[in-house]
């Protein structure tokens, strides 16, 4: 059973400030680290620095972090760098890669803390407070989807049992309520949504103003798009899934990275027995990007996506991959053949996620046992 | 999007199990005044109801449904008696709301009106195919996600609604024994769809659907020994639920749940009723693995033919493992005899 002990004896939430690095892809400043410094002053930051390597970021006083820019990608991965995307916030999964902790989160250099209650006289660097009078802290709560189960296979109707004051409802199988470990927290966004080009030129007013206090488990099967705003991950777990793709310069799309990473990743959890979160916490969005720009970036994708998600949704993965590393193998065989004749460029995008595999396990070479253990036996459904 | 739901389009179906109603009907009455509200009276109740004036509406006792039905096995006692009240509707729309609830309220104080939630769930699309991380994309205020595919943006038609709870949330014996104080206090302000070949536990405490296509569907098949007038007892709303969904998998219908909630008042004793075997633990072990193995064939393409297909694989895979399931399928199909006599004059 969920819960178990009254509010008055539930435990805080821990830091994990050793356990957890904090991955930022950037190409302008780190000025919003400010507005974030009580909340992330604790962790490491892994900073990705895209675009001209020449150019110094200026990272604020007292925040314990490393960077990398295009040089010491090139440096490190060699020619193996060609599977970093260039230009693109894709570029980010390069701090995935070199990270040594169990846990990362990433999140956009334009993303604020969140309001709730918005009003006009609301001024934006306000820390808002949720219904019982607590600050929102995004990091916090990521933290508590990843270290709660998950419970993919049969829908839980008041949402993640695992909070406090929710529990399982009636008709809940027992069986199924110690849940999966979580791989992924997904959060979401006030203010600016994350709409495509389209949706944007045609809706330029729209914010989302509706905080749904709720967080819930993307049952096993269904797809979902994965948004890299404000997303946390399990990297022992997942990790190798993470990889954002070809997107920037010289790639035919961009603003899919995410969600490519996000397809590839819910199709191993799910072969894998892992759970994925989405929902709480909110961040703030303001973002100033140009609808234009973005279309021209997806333009591909919006066509590419009708022949993708089917791809995805009937994916199926060989019981003996037990590894995510083996599953994003097998995958990238598949997008080969099967997405291949869509366009070249899957092509190109198949041979990058081998290299993105093998890359990353030059880096992390205990990362195969690890993961070995750390899923357990693939559970037969 | 905005709507106007009609008054003509709906009925409300109430299972009255005690006498006095005044608490219901006075709660809702700003929102229930406009609507047909059908109530049908436990065969066990044998006080008159107590239904305060101002409400169109009409009583059905034990002796209506059996000169409607006739002799059948069906048993329409307790919580069930509320299937009498979809049979005899003659309306699209049915909304069920349990006699312990009355309306939730907002920030200000003022009544959601349910009825109106539910039907606004009903008459926009379904999304069951890929999931929106904004929720219900036709709400207003929202929208599709970058990364949403625009050929399943058209969505489906939704035909059930499945609301939820606060205070006394919808839990088991064993979880209301152990937690006996715990509220439901958390309003979660979103409408979702559940997506393709996902299942969940339905309850019939808040409920509204689509009588013209799951008329046939929403059935009270699965009954428990001894089942008393507790809810937490009942088991005939997750199992009308795991065909629904099925139906709506395979037809290629939605399904939503979320938003509207009621104030479910609950109360009584989870530890006297402990004491009993409580069956329905069991049961569902074997029920949700037998719900998410069903394939129908691709020629079955109505409600009616997926029950009869249903009802015979619950017979053949469970009606083995126990006697409640050989029963359920025989109501399965004795629901559908008293469907195409007296259900299916209602369209």
């Amino acid at each position: 059973m969920a819960g178990g002990p009254s509010s008055s004896s539930v435990p805080s939430t821990p830091l994990l400030k050793d356990e957890l690095d904090i991955v930022i892809p950037t190409i302008r400043n780190l000025d919003f680290l400010e507005m974030w410094r009580p909340f992330f002053q604790p962790y490491h930051l892994i900073i990705v620095q895209d675009g001209d390597p020449s150019k110094t970021i200026k990272v604020p006083e007292g925040f314990d972090y490393e960077l990398y820019n295009r040089n010491d990608i090139n440096r490190i991965l060699g020619p193996k760098a060609s599977c970093i995307s260039f230009k693109d916030s894709a570029c980010r999964c390069f701090g995935y890669m070199v990270s040594k902790k169990k846990y990362i989160y990433t999140i956009d250099d334009d993303c604020f803390v969140s309001f709730h209650l918005l009003s006009a006289s609301i001024i934006f660097f306000s820390v808002a407070k949720d219904p019982s009078g607590k600050d929102i802290n995004a990091l916090e709560q990521h933290i508590k989807n990843l270290l709660t189960p998950s419970t993919p296979f049969f829908f839980n109707t008041l949402y993640d049992p695992f909070r406090d004051g929710a529990d399982f409802v009636r008709g809940y199988p027992f069986s199924l309520r110690e849940g999966v470990p979580t791989a992924v927290s997904h959060g979401l966004w006030l203010n600016i949504p994350d709409y495509d080009a389209p949706t944007q030129l045609v809706k330029p007013l729209e914010r989302n103003t509706r905080y749904v206090d709720s967080v819930l488990t993307i049952p096993k099967g269904t797809l979902f798009p994965m948004c890299g705003m404000n997303l946390a991950f399990n990297r022992e777990l997942i990790g190798p899934a993470m990889y954002f793709g070809l997107m920037g310069d010289g790639q035919p799309i961009g603003r899919y990275d995410d969600m490519w990473a996000g397809w590839c990743t819910k199709v191993i959890c799910d072969h894998l027995g892992l759970g994925v979160k989405t929902g709480l916490p909110y961040i703030w969005h303001s973002k100033a990007s140009n609808p234009f720009v973005n279309l021209k970036k997806e333009y591909n994708g919006i066509f590419w996506q009708e022949e993708i998600i089917p791809f995805f949704q009937s994916a199926t993965i060989p019981k003996g991959c037990n590894t995510v590393q083996k599953c994003y193998i097998e995958l990238s065989k598949q997008v080969r053949e099967k997405l291949g004749k869509v366009d070249p460029y899957f092509n190109k995008l198949a041979d990058a996620m081998v290299t993105w595999i093998e890359s990353w396990d030059e880096l992390n070479p205990l990362s195969e046992s690890a993961n070995s253990s750390a899923n357990g036996p693939v559970k037969a459904k | 999007m905005s709507f106007v739901v009609e008054d003509n389009d709906v009925d409300i179906v109430i299972a009255a199990l005690w006498p006095d109603l005044t608490a219901l009907f006075e709660g809702w009455r700003p929102i229930f005044s406009r609507f047909h509200i059908i109530i049908i009276k436990d065969y066990d109740l044998e006080a008159d109801l107590h239904i305060p004036p101002g409400f169109d509406h009409h009583i059905y006792t034990k002796s209506d449904i059996e000169r409607v039905v006739g002799s059948t096995s069906i048993n329409f006692s307790g919580h069930s008696c509320r299937y009498f009240g979809y049979l005899i509707s003659s309306k699209k729309y049915v909304v069920s709301i349990d006699a312990d609830c009355l309306p939730a309220r907002d920030d200000e104080g003022r009544p959601i009106d349910a009825i109106s939630q539910h039907i606004i769930n009903l008459k926009t699309p379904a999304t069951p195919f890929f999931f929106n991380t904004l929720y219900d994309p036709f709400r207003e205020g929202t929208d599709f996600v970058r990364g949403y595919p625009f050929s399943l943006r058209t969505g489906v038609e939704c035909v059930l609604s499945c609301g939820l709870w606060l205070n006394a949330a919808d839990f088991d014996v064993p979880t209301q024994a152990v937690k006996p104080h715990e509220k439901n206090t958390r309003y979660v302000d979103a409408v979702l769809t559940v997506p393709l070949r996902t299942f969940m536990p339905v309850s019939g405490i808040n409920i509204g659907f689509n009588r013209h296509v799951l008329g046939p569907v929403m059935l009270p098949a699965m009954r428990l020994d001894g089942e008393g007038k507790q809810r937490w007892g009942t088991m005939d709303d997750i199992w009308c639920g795991m065909c629904a969904k099925v139906v709506c998998d395979h037809l290629g219908l939605g399904a939503k749940t979320g938003m509207p909630y009621v104030w479910r008042v609950g109360g009584g004793n989870a530890w006297e009723s402990l004491k009993k075997e409580w069956k329905g633990v069991k049961l569902m072990e074997e029920i949700v693995p037998f719900f998410q193995s069903v394939k129908l064939p691709r020629t079955v393409a109505t409600a009616e033919d997926c029950v009869i297909q249903i009802a015979a694989m619950v017979r053949g895979r469970l009606g083995p493992v126990d006697e409640v399931f050989s029963r359920a399928a025989d109501a399965m199909e004795e629901w559908l005899r008293i469907w195409k006599r007296v259900g299916s004059q209602g369209r």
